[in-house]
């Protein structure tokens, strides 16, 4: 996948280097940054603000990049880099316009102005809906700036309104619309540009849980359709587990660790990024890959494996590594093969009434497994590539549920694998 | 002791010659600039007489039919154009048809010239706050001097008449637009201007687009605050003759008619408090 936006190095300061009164206290503090002082150092002794340091990302077309910190970490600093925003100080941004990249380090005034009305759009926190126009004008607002005609506007705009459900409300204005609409407007007015990427700044922190939760499906189900780059701010690791594609988590200006929420879960690279997976919610974020206790039948000669899960099972595979039986304490079972279409389970049926083990694939989410496993009150099994590779009985998703980040549960995994 | 009372002495007898230099500057001003005044002066004149004499050729009544209809359309309200129509007869049955209508003419003037000179100024200061820290002081002074003080130079470099009486008023006035300009454009949330950065507006566009409108309802207060000031100017345009409703008052007071004193106030009140109802900015939307 070619690069949608890159950051070599980036140093943010304010003030910036812009402000000429203020030079030389900032090329004192980026000295006193590289030589490794602290920001509360360097802010004491210079009085300049390091907002973000020594950033490097790489973010492709079409993934949903994912920055994650508190308040203070630099997130959004890095972010309204992007378009401007925010100065840069040192190092360099990329973004992609076209075919071109552009260099964001001190790009002309034109330049910056073609980029944000064609290349770059953005989200914010609190909407930043302009008050005074209706919902219609406001989603227009970027096509305006674009100078497009008004009758291809008007079409454009009712696209983007039908997308996000608002185009009954087209002519309201925005304070007589609940948050999450006001929000739905936001996005439908950064997607109307037809900007490649997509900047949005805790865009659904502002909003209350449920309605973020429907933003956020509806944001995945969209993207899924769009396929814009979006860069994602937020501060929490569970949105960011359940939106990014790749994450980068910010401590201090800095980035401590970039990955996929995969592992970043499994694989902390500090202890700071430990400490948040150990408060997010593992339910919605590790995979049955990750969880499961890999089983080598293939390789045995009788292609059988044995194992325990409150009773003893054994199961036989056939030469493709497909489920060819399986048996608990003697009986045989029957089994259901992972269905992409089969809607998620009922939990709480009797498991007389259905015995079937259920065969999930290695990327399902580990709340789903929980209601298989319920459901059916047999150990779940994992497939991957077509073959049996893996379950999820009681302990695995007990130890999931209550270990998640910790290095015995990482060990664990590790020695299994 | 003695030294003290020498040492007053020799301030009192050794005074700055300000008075000395503000005639200089007046005179420096009349006798270098004075085609630019009366040029000014004409045009004002012309402009001001012409309006006067038009609202003065509709008859009275048809007039008052006229503004309280516009009342309506401009305010969608019954009882306020029925306000209107009544008070208008008042003053019509009081007598002071012709000065309401010179006073209206002047206010008129007195109101665009003060929204046209300050909304840009207040505009350019709540960009540049170098630029507002310098006029500031100059628009306190202009506020705080009493109105009598510029009143002098102004006959000096206009001459008698109504074109003194809307340059005073509008040099009262002005510093208000500014100021309620120069508010109503810094507070627009910092959020709006970076939505439309961020959507690639250019400076023009994001003034006309995003802080024009955000800080209008904070700039149609001054409108309204202009009217009612340029109103509040009345009788002492008057003094230089500007005609209107201060005219009456102003004789009243010379001749020590309380009756005629009485009407003419009444009179002014009447066309305050109209004005104040038809201009006052729609309620407050949240």
């Amino acid at each position: 996948m070619p690069l949608a936006a890159q950051f070599d190095r980036v140093d943010i300061l304010f003030p910036g280097l812009v402000q000429r009164a203020a030079r030389s206290r900032v090329e004192a503090a980026l000295r006193d940054l590289d030589s490794g002082k602290s920001r509360s150092e360097i802010i004491a002794a210079t009085g300049v603000v390091v907002g973000a340091a020594d950033v490097s990302l790489e973010i492709e077309q079409g993934e949903i990049f994912v920055i994650m910190g508190l308040s203070g970490s630099g997130k959004t600093t890095v972010l309204r880099a992007m378009n401007g925003l925010n100065t840069i100080s040192r190092g360099r941004v990329l973004i992609r316009h076209g075919e071109t990249m552009v260099d964001m380090t001190n790009p002309a005034p034109a330049v910056l102005r073609r980029l944000r009305n064609e290349a770059i759009s953005m989200v914010f926190q609190q909407f930043a809906l302009l008050p005074w126009r209706s919902v219609r004008r406001n989603v227009e607002f970027g096509l305006e700036l674009r100078r497009m005609k008004a009758a291809e506007m008007r079409e454009v705009v009712d696209k983007w309104l039908d997308l996000v459900g608002l185009l009954p409300w087209a002519e309201k204005h925005a304070h007589e619309l609940s948050g999450g609409m006001q929000q739905r407007v936001g996005l439908a007015r950064a997607l109307a540009t037809n900007a490649d990427i997509l900047l949005m700044d805790e865009p659904f922190s502002a909003l209350d849980p449920l309605i973020r939760n429907k933003l956020q499906d509806e944001l995945l189900s969209l993207q899924r359709s769009v396929q814009k780059t979006i860069l994602f701010v937020t501060h929490d690791l569970d949105e960011a587990l359940k939106l990014g594609s790749q994450i980068a988590i910010m401590k201090d200006g800095r980035v401590v660790q970039i990955g996929k929420p995969e592992d970043i879960v499994l694989r902390p690279a500090t202890e700071y990024v430990a400490e948040f997976v150990r408060h997010m919610n593992p339910l919605s974020a590790i995979r049955a890959a990750s969880l499961m206790r890999r089983i080598n039948a293939i390789t045995t000669s009788d292609r059988t494996c044995h194992f325990v899960d409150r009773a003893h099972y054994q199961i036989r595979l056939d030469v493709e590594g497909r489920l060819a039986a399986v048996h608990c304490e003697g009986m045989e079972l029957t089994w259901r093969e992972p269905d992409a279409d089969e809607p998620a389970q009922q939990p709480g049926l009797h498991p007389d009434i259905h015995p079937d083990i259920h065969i999930v694939e290695a990327d399902r989410l580990l709340k789903d497994i929980v209601t298989l496993r319920q459901q059916s009150g047999h150990p779940v099994l994992v497939r991957a590539e077509g073959k049996i590779v893996g379950f999820c009985g009681s302990e695995e998703i007990f130890s999931a549920l209550t270990h998640a980040g910790r290095s015995e549960f990482r060990d664990a995994l590790t020695a299994v694998g | 002791m003695k030294v003290l009372i020498l040492a007053e002495h020799w301030i009192i007898h050794h005074s700055i010659p300000v008075d000395v230099w503000s005639v200089a500057l007046i005179n420096f001003i009349k006798n270098n600039f004075q085609g630019f005044f009366d040029v000014l002066s004409g045009v004002l004149g012309f402009l001001l007489g012409t309006t006067t004499d038009v609202l003065k050729a509709v008859p009275a009544l048809v007039l008052i039919v006229i503004f309280s209809v516009l009342t309506y359309l401009f305010k969608k309200s019954w009882s306020l154009a029925l306000l209107v129509f009544v008070a208008l007869l008042f003053v019509l049955n009081q007598g002071y048809w012709e000065p309401t209508l010179e006073t209206i003419s002047l206010i008129i003037y007195a109101t665009i010239a003060c929204m046209a000179i300050g909304v840009p100024i207040g505009i350019a200061a709540a960009h540049r706050p170098t630029l507002y820290r310098v006029i500031r002081p100059v628009l306190d002074l202009m506020q705080t001097l009493p109105t009598f003080v510029y009143l002098i130079p102004t006959l000096v470099l206009f001459g008698l008449g109504n074109v003194p009486g809307l340059i005073s008023t509008v040099v009262f006035v002005v510093p208000t637009p500014v100021r309620l300009t120069y508010v109503g454009i810094s507070n627009v949330p910092r959020q709006l201007i970076e939505a439309g950065l961020a959507f690639g507006a250019s400076p023009r566009e994001l003034l006309w687009k995003v802080e024009i409108p955000a800080a209008m309802p904070t700039i149609l207060a001054g409108l309204t605050q202009v009217i009612m000031l340029s109103l509040s100017m009345v009788v002492i345009a008057a003094l230089v003759g500007a005609g209107g409703l201060g005219e009456p008052v102003v004789e009243a007071m010379e001749t020590v008619q309380i009756g005629s004193g009485f009407t003419s106030g009444l009179a002014i009140v009447v066309v305050a408090v109209l004005l104040d109802r038809v201009f006052r900015p729609a309620k407050e939307s949240s």
